[in-house]
C-alpha cells in the first residue's frame, strides 16, 4: 500500500540518519537527493515514484525509481546514460520523464543544469596549476627551530662579518678609500715617522724630545746615531730621507719610542713590528701630518 | 653447570659464580655501579643522585684546578705552558663529507666556468631582478619586498595576479630578467622564498624564517643606492658553492665601496643567515696586556663598526631543481629529506 506518509512522519520528527540541520536550514545529505533539501517532496525515501541524476567520473546518469519495484532493494534504481550535450541530455530526460509530476521534472533539470556548469568549471580547473598543501610534523618543524637558534649563537655573526670587513680592508680590496695608518702601516710607518719627525721637529721647532722607556732590547747608540745629524732646514730633506733610510736598516731589530711631545700633535703613535714594517716597505707611502705643513708637505718618501 | 635452577636463586648464582672464578668479579663490579634510575623509593634516589652529581663535580674542579696549576707552573719556569685542549663543537665534529670543495680541483673551475651564473659573475651581464608574491595576501609581505627592493639593486615589483608561474617566468625570460624572486606566504607570513635563475637557471626553494623588518630594528641604519658588497661565508662543500654563486648573480659584480653598504649570506650549520649593515671603520685604542702589547700602554687599532639596516632573515634551502621552474618535470639537484636530519652533525651546505 501507499506508505509514503508513514515514512515521512516517521523520519521528519523521529529520526532520519540523512538529516543536516545547519543554521540555515535542513539539508539531506541522502545521495539521492535531487535538490539536497529535507523536504517532503524532496526526500527519495517518502517518495516512491522519485528520479535524480548522479554523476560519475563525469558522466551523468539520470536514475529512476516506482513503485513497482518497491519490494525489490536491489534492482530498485533504473539507470540511464545521459549524453554529453546539454541539448540532448534535456531530451532524453524529457522522453524518459513524460507523464511524471511537473515538479519533479523541473527539479530534475535545473539539477542537471547546475551539474553541467559544475563540469565545466572542474575541468577547466584541472587545467591551471593549482598549490598542494604539504604538511610538515610538528616535531620537525620544532627541531628546525631549535637548530636555528643554536646556530645563530654559533655563528657569532657580526664578529664573522667585521673579521672579514678587516681582512678585506688589509689586503687592499679598498684602494685608496680608507687611509688609516693606525693599520699595519702603523707598524710600517711608525719606524719612519718618527725617524724622520724627530729629526724635522728637533730642526724646526724646538720640541721637547722624550726618551721614554721602550723594550729591553733599546740600544742607545743607535738612538744617538739617529740624531746625530742635525740638518738645516734648506737640505733638511736629502738629508731626512739619509736619515730614514739609515734609521730604517739600523732599527730592524730594534722596537724604539721615541716620543715627542709638541704642541698639539697627536703623539700616540707606537712602533710595534718592525719586522712588519720590512715587509711592507715597498708600498708604503708615507705621509706625515704636521699643523705647520708647508714646510713639510712635500714630504712623501714612496719606497 | 647442568643443574637445574632452584627457586633460590641467589644460591645458585653463588655457586655458578665460584665456579667459573673470573666472571663473578666483573659480575660484582657490575653490581657495584648501581644507577639512581634503578632504585625504586624517591628518597633515597635522590640522596644517591645528588651524591653522584656531587662527586662528579669534585672531581672536575680538582681536574681543572691541576690544569691551572700546571700552567703557571710552567709560565714561571719559563717553559711552554702545556697545550690547551679545543673544546669539541659541532662544526669542529663535522662528518667528514667528500664534496667538500678543495682549492686544488680542478673538475670545480670547469664546473664554475660552464655553469648558469657565469655570464652575470664575469659582468659580462648586469643582474635584473623581478620580484613576485604568491597567490595570497600577506600582512608583512609588502613591507618585506619593499626592503628586498632597497637591498637588491636593479629590481622590480610586480603583483603576482592568477598567472602561473610558469606563464611568469616566460614573461621574464622575454623582458631579459636574470632573476625571479618568488616571496611565498603562509598564514599570512611569509614564509618561503623561491629564486629562479633565468634564462634556464636553477631554481632553488628556501624555507624563510626569523625574520626581521627594517623598522623592527633598533638603531636601524637607512640603505643608500650604492652597490653594495657581498659577504658569503662558509660555503664549503660542492652544493654550497653553487648555492653561493646564486645568491651572487642576484647582486651586481661591481661594488661601490664608498657606499659602505654590505650584505651577507652567512652559512652555519645549513642555515644561511641574511644581514644587511653599513659599515665604517673606526680607530680604537685599546689597552692589551696580553702577549701582544709589550708595553702595555694604549694601542690603536681599526675596528670596522656595523649598523644594521635593512630586513634580516634566515633562509634554510629545500631543494635545489635544475632549470626552471618545473616541479613534475624538473631534475632535482638536491631535495631534502626528513631522513637526512637523522645526525647531528652532518651538513650538506
Amino acid at each position: 500500500m501507499q506508505h509514503d506518509e508513514v515514512i515521512w512522519q516517521v523520519i521528519r520528527h523521529k529520526h532520519c540518519s540523512y538529516m543536516a540541520k545547519i543554521e540555515t536550514g535542513i539539508f539531506c545529505r541522502n545521495p539521492y537527493n535531487v535538490t539536497g533539501i529535507c523536504n517532503r517532496s524532496s526526500c527519495p525515501l517518502a517518495n516512491s515514484r522519485y528520479a535524480t541524476i548522479r554523476e560519475h567520473e563525469s558522466v551523468f546518469y539520470l536514475y529512476m525509481k516506482t513503485i513497482e519495484r518497491a519490494h525489490m532493494p536491489k534492482n530498485l534504481w533504473e539507470r540511464v546514460k545521459l549524453p554529453r550535450n546539454y541539448e540532448k541530455a534535456l531530451e532524453t530526460i524529457d522522453k524518459h520523464l513524460l507523464y511524471w509530476p511537473k515538479l519533479l521534472q523541473h527539479k530534475i533539470k535545473q539539477r542537471l543544469t547546475k551539474m553541467t556548469q559544475m563540469r565545466i568549471r572542474m575541468r577547466k580547473l584541472a587545467l591551471k596549476t593549482r598549490e598542494k598543501i604539504m604538511t610538515t610534523p610538528r616535531r620537525d618543524m620544532k627541531r628546525e627551530s631549535r637548530r636555528e637558534e643554536k646556530a645563530i649563537k654559533a655563528a657569532v655573526l657580526d664578529k664573522a662579518i667585521e673579521t672579514e670587513l678587516l681582512e678585506r680592508l688589509k689586503k687592499g680590496i679598498y684602494g685608496d678609500i680608507y687611509n688609516y695608518p693606525e693599520l699595519e702601516w702603523n707598524k710600517v710607518l711608525d719606524e719612519e715617522k718618527q725617524a724622520a719627525e724627530g729629526v724635522e721637529e728637533e730642526e724646526e721647532e724646538e720640541p721637547e724630545i722624550e726618551y721614554v722607556e721602550g723594550y729591553e732590547e733599546l740600544e742607545e747608540e743607535e738612538d744617538m746615531e739617529d740624531f746625530s745629524g742635525f740638518p738645516s732646514n734648506g737640505s733638511g730633506f736629502d738629508d731626512d730621507d739619509e736619515h730614514d733610510s739609515d734609521g730604517e736598516e739600523e732599527d730592524d731589530d730594534v722596537e724604539e719610542q721615541v716620543v715627542i711631545h709638541k704642541k698639539g700633535k697627536r703623539d700616540s703613535r707606537k712602533a710595534d713590528d718592525v719586522g712588519k714594517s720590512k715587509k711592507k716597505k715597498k708600498r708604503v707611502v708615507v705621509e706625515v701630518e704636521q699643523e705647520d705643513g708647508d714646510v713639510r708637505q712635500t714630504l712623501k718618501t714612496a719606497r | 653447570m647442568g643443574y637445574k635452577r632452584k627457586k633460590d636463586d641467589g644460591e645458585g648464582e653463588e655457586m655458578e659464580s665460584e665456579v667459573r672464578g673470573r666472571p663473578s668479579f666483573n659480575g660484582a663490579e657490575r653490581r657495584n655501579v648501581i644507577l639512581p634510575s634503578m632504585i625504586k623509593n624517591k628518597d633515597k634516589r635522590a640522596k644517591v643522585y645528588a651524591k653522584q652529581k656531587h662527586e662528579k663535580k669534585v672531581e672536575k674542579q680538582k681536574k681543572i684546578k691541576a690544569r691551572d696549576a700546571a700552567e703557571k707552573l710552567a709560565l714561571e719556569l719559563g717553559e711552554e705552558p702545556p697545550q690547551k685542549q679545543i673544546p669539541k663543537t659541532i662544526e669542529n665534529t663535522r662528518e667528514a663529507d667528500e664534496t667538500v670543495c678543495r682549492p686544488d680541483d680542478e673538475e670545480l673551475f670547469a664546473d664554475i666556468d660552464a655553469d648558469e651564473f657565469n655570464p652575470v659573475l664575469r659582468r659580462e651581464v648586469t643582474p635584473k631582478v623581478l620580484i613576485t608574491t604568491c597567490r595570497f595576501n600577506s600582512t608583512r609581505g609588502p613591507a618585506f619586498i619593499s626592503e628586498l627592493q632597497s637591498v637588491i639593486p636593479n629590481s622590480d615589483y610586480y603583483k603576482r595576479g592568477t598567472y602561473d608561474l610558469k606563464k611568469i617566468v616566460e614573461y621574464a625570460k622575454k623582458k631579459d630578467y636574470t632573476s625571479l624572486i618568488v616571496v611565498h606566504t603562509n598564514r599570512r607570513e611569509p614564509d618561503a622564498l623561491l629564486i629562479i635563475g633565468l634564462p634556464n637557471g636553477p631554481t632553488a626553494h628556501f624555507k624563510l624564517s626569523n625574520l626581521v623588518l627594517r623598522k623592527d630594528i633598533k638603531n636601524h641604519g637607512n640603505p643608500t643606492s650604492h652597490e653594495p658588497e657581498l659577504v658569503l661565508t662558509n660555503f664549503t662543500t660542492r652544493l654550497g658553492n653553487r648555492v653561493g654563486r646564486f645568491f651572487q648573480s642576484l647582486f651586481p659584480q661591481e661594488p661601490n665601496f664608498r657606499g659602505r653598504r654590505v650584505v651577507t649570506f652567512h652559512n652555519q650549520r645549513d642555515f644561511i643567515f641574511f644581514r644587511h649593515h653599513r659599515y665604517i671603520f673606526d680607530i680604537k685604542e685599546d689597552k692589551q696586556s696580553g702577549a701582544k702589547g709589550k708595553d702595555g700602554v694604549a694601542k690603536e687599532r681599526v675596528k670596522p663598526r656595523l649598523q644594521e639596516c635593512g630586513p634580516s632573515f634566515t633562509l634554510k634551502l629545500r631543494t635545489l631543481q635544475h632549470g626552471t621552474f618545473d616541479t613534475k618535470g624538473g631534475e632535482f639537484e638536491w631535495v631534502h629529506k626528513p631522513e637526512m636530519d637523522t645526525s647531528r652533525r652532518r651538513f650538506f651546505l
